[in-house]
């Protein structure tokens, strides 16, 4: 079992793929994931063990080598803490941060951004709110204006990088296989074949789903959560992560308004409840309603650097 | 069901550390997680078993000290105890707020052997 995307073998583990690629005969770029489940050798681990002799010249001083750990040998029972612990045991005060490595991969990720002007955005919702029309109608009315990359984050198929492709914008499918989110070094994995060029709109549309990806930092500028009128109003208040953890919410579908029980007063009330920072756009990707807006607040996100 | 990438960051770096300690296993691994860190509780405690099968954690001890949700509220400046971010402040209303404790998800300590 994969310790970052969770996936549970070479078959359901993540996958870098073009547009147009069979799903088949993939290149698995994620080498660098453990797979735990598989038959993971115990002794190996005893053998590294012994390749970091340095460590016990640590003990004393408190090493700070390779991460934030402190470790202290208890050698005596000391009844002042209470503690009493046997001859070889060690507490280790570890810490660490549990998704350090991700966070590291994003901080990577961003700066690499930065250094080429690139505004990443990380598009997240559940399942059927229209992430990829909204992106597609986006792209087929910017592309002229303004340079775009795309990563397509799924589970499975490459239908939708086909999509956008079909666009002549550069992209990227990711499939996680098992996982339920896209991470921060699937990104970078991804990002390094984009070979993207300066002052650029890069997409990132995550796997359809308003839990989990909200924990995972992929290095985004802004993080946009997109709900539509066809969900329930209440839904940044069941999935209060997501909400909070967003910059935008743009609310799409608008055009279905007349034929559905949807308050979008309602909607952006309990959105502000959650995340009082959030910035709203009313939107209908089909009949481009509302779009403007976003439009224009995508321009002066991405200010061209002049030489 | 990202509990499941958690456990196994949380296996990940009880393996590190072990090792780095020269120690080869571990008895008690002790948590820190926020109420609004985004962790359902069940869920974690449902896959840990798998997560630590086979891995230095398998019979370790695991500790979960829950930290309850703390904010500042932007407008009154009270600070207050919160369940879910769309609480609002108790004093004003206001849901303008500043998370001060509850997002934690750390390793805090190791007890190995």
């Amino acid at each position: 079992m994969c310790g970052t995307c969770g996936c549970g073998s070479e078959e359901g583990g993540v996958r870098i793929l073009m547009p147009g690629m069979q799903q088949e005969g993939h290149t698995h770029s994620h080498e660098h994931h453990h797979h735990h489940g598989n038959s993971h050798d115990h002794d190996h681990s005893h053998d590294h063990d012994h390749s970091h002799t340095h460590n016990h010249s640590h003990d004393h001083d408190h090493g700070h080598a390779h991460s934030h750990a402190h470790s202290h040998e208890h050698k005596h029972s000391h009844d002042d803490g209470g503690i009493t612990l046997a001859p070889n045991k060690k507490i280790l005060e570890v810490e660490q941060d549990v998704l350090q490595h991700n966070q590291v991969m994003a901080a990577r990720n961003r700066g690499y951004f930065e250094a080429l002007n690139i505004l990443p955005l990380n598009l997240v919702s559940s399942p059927g709110s229209g992430k990829t029309s909204l992106l597609e109608r986006t792209l087929k009315d910017l592309k002229d204006t303004l340079d775009f990359y795309v990563i397509e984050g799924d589970q499975q198929t490459v239908n939708d990088a086909n999509r956008i492709s079909a666009l002549d914008v550069p992209v990227i499918q990711i499939n996680t296989g098992k996982g339920c989110h896209l991470e921060s070094d699937m990104v970078f994995e991804a990002v390094k074949q984009l070979q993207m060029k300066a002052n650029a709109i890069l997409m990132i549309e995550n796997v359809g789903n308003l839990v989990c990806p909200s924990m995972f930092d992929l290095g985004e500028k802004k993080r946009v959560v997109i709900i539509s009128t066809t969900e329930g109003e209440d839904k940044p208040l069941k999935y209060p992560d997501m909400f909070h953890s967003s910059d935008i919410c743009i609310i799409n579908k608008t055009d279905l308004l007349p034929y559905v029980n949807f308050d979008v007063g309602k909607v952006k009330d309990y959105a502000l409840q959650v995340n009082a920072n959030l910035k709203f756009f009313e939107v209908s990707a089909t009949t481009g309603e509302g779009m403007e807006a976003w439009y224009e607040w995508l321009k002066e996100q991405i200010v061209p650097k002049k030489a | 069901m990202h509990e499941l990438s958690i456990a196994m960051g949380i296996v990940k770096i009880a393996e590190s550390e072990t090792h780095k300690a020269g120690a080869s296993k571990v008895e008690c691994i002790e948590l820190e997680i926020g109420k609004l860190a985004g962790i359902e509780f069940e869920s974690l405690d449902f896959v840990w078993p798998l997560a630590v099968k086979n891995t230095v954690l398998e019979q370790a001890e695991k500790r979960v000290e829950v930290i309850q949700g703390q904010a500042r509220c932007m407008d009154c400046d009270t600070v207050f105890e919160l369940e879910k971010f769309y609480d609002s402040c108790p004093v004003c209303r206001s849901n303008l707020k500043a998370i001060l404790k509850g997002k934690e998800l750390r390793v805090k300590a190791l007890e190995v052997i």
